[in-house]
């Protein structure tokens, strides 16, 4: 089967940078507030030598917030090498599970700008299949971006990944203005490539407002 | 007299730290994590600067800038981003924003453009009395 390949690289590359832009300002963030409560520790050391007297608990109070701002910002790069490490082969086991969980932590500043909550419900067990995984995760973003827009006043996204008997299912689901979305125009040409990159299938139920992506067990080479 | 600053940015860890830094050089702060809720504040009370994070959730920064300048014209508004780009820098300013500073903020320069805030907000103020005066003064004849 002859792919996509302009549109699939060009919609890749956008994929790329939104997300390293996004990573990168989630970083900046981090940053400000270790920077903002490093600096309160040197007033209050400045007051100190002035002859006022530290107070233990508001020195705590200071590590505790950098120690939390350093783990979020562990996460963020933990989270980031991941998506890196997605491009480094075209085909590899992936558990769809998995790589749900990280394209959700990746939109989750997205998701808050547009005021939408995203309700992932892990499976319990692995959803292993054989796919392109980077090419997985462009597809759940794009969908996940549809999805956003067709919340409705509910503001919120359902996520699940589970198997099924010819491979693996993601539901997004929580959708109340689906039926009023624009689906002409959805599945558009960039998801279009990347469903026959996959193999994969995008049903979409008005009356239940959920997307379903459905993948077989392997994608092609 | 203290400057009144108004901090909107939705990190609540940045906003305390750095509320807690500004009162303590003097400057009389209220803080919120919510653009709506700025917009609400800057209604119902005065403030010499207002310091507004140009990524908010809901309402992007260069949208809640220009709901505050429609309220408040003579408001000076100091933009704080994570990434500075010369194209949002120059949206900020065309909208109305008295300066953009990039995140990590050093104390020291917001300080500075928050007295800078003060005086040019006295200066508008100022003005606008000085152009009632004018006005009415005209339409009584005297």
């Amino acid at each position: 089967m002859s792919w996509n390949w302009e549109v699939i690289g060009e919609t890749g590359l956008q994929f790329f940078g939104k997300v390293s832009a996004s990573i990168s300002h989630e970083i900046k963030n981090v940053i400000a507030i270790i920077n903002e409560n490093a600096g309160l520790l040197e007033d209050l050391i400045a007051r100190s030598e002035k002859g006022i007297p530290l107070d233990p608990e508001r020195l705590r109070t200071q590590a505790n917030r950098i120690i939390k701002q350093v783990r979020r910002g562990d996460d963020i790069v933990k989270g980031m090498n991941r998506f890196a490490h997605s491009v480094d082969e075209p085909l590899r086991q992936t558990d769809v599970n998995d790589s749900l969980a990280l394209t959700c932590a990746l939109s989750n500043r997205f998701a808050s700008m547009r005021g939408v909550a995203l309700e992932l419900d892990p499976s319990p067990t692995q959803v292993p299949i054989i796919t392109n995984p980077f090419f997985l995760q462009n597809l759940i973003w794009l969908c996940l971006d549809f999805a956003m827009g067709s919340t409705g006043t509910g503001k919120a996204v359902s996520l699940k990944a589970g198997k099924t008997e010819g491979g693996a299912e993601i539901r997004f689901s929580k959708l109340e203005d689906l039926a009023a979305a624009d689906i002409e125009s959805f599945p558009g040409e960039r998801e279009t490539a990347l469903l026959q990159a996959l193999r994969a299938d995008l049903v979409i139920n008005k009356e239940m407002g959920e997307l379903r992506l459905t993948f077989p067990v392997q994608a092609e080479g | 007299m203290s400057e009144k600053v108004l901090l909107v940015d939705d990190e609540q860890d940045f906003v305390d730290a750095m509320a807690t830094r500004m009162k303590d050089r003097g400057m009389e702060v209220t803080t919120t994590t919510s653009a709506a809720d700025a917009l609400k504040k800057v209604e119902e009370g005065t403030y010499d600067a207002v310091v507004l994070d140009l990524m908010m959730p809901e309402m992007d920064g260069l949208e809640v800038l220009k709901a505050m300048k429609v309220k408040r014209p003579e408001l000076q508004i100091i933009l704080l981003t994570g990434y500075a780009t010369v194209q949002k820098g120059v949206e900020a300013i065309k909208f109305g924003a008295m300066d953009f500073i990039e995140k990590p903020a050093d104390l020291k320069v917001l300080t500075e453009k928050i007295h800078q805030a003060t005086t040019q907000k006295m200066v508008l103020v100022e003005k606008k009395i000085q152009d009632k005066v004018k006005k009415l003064i005209q339409e009584k004849g005297w």
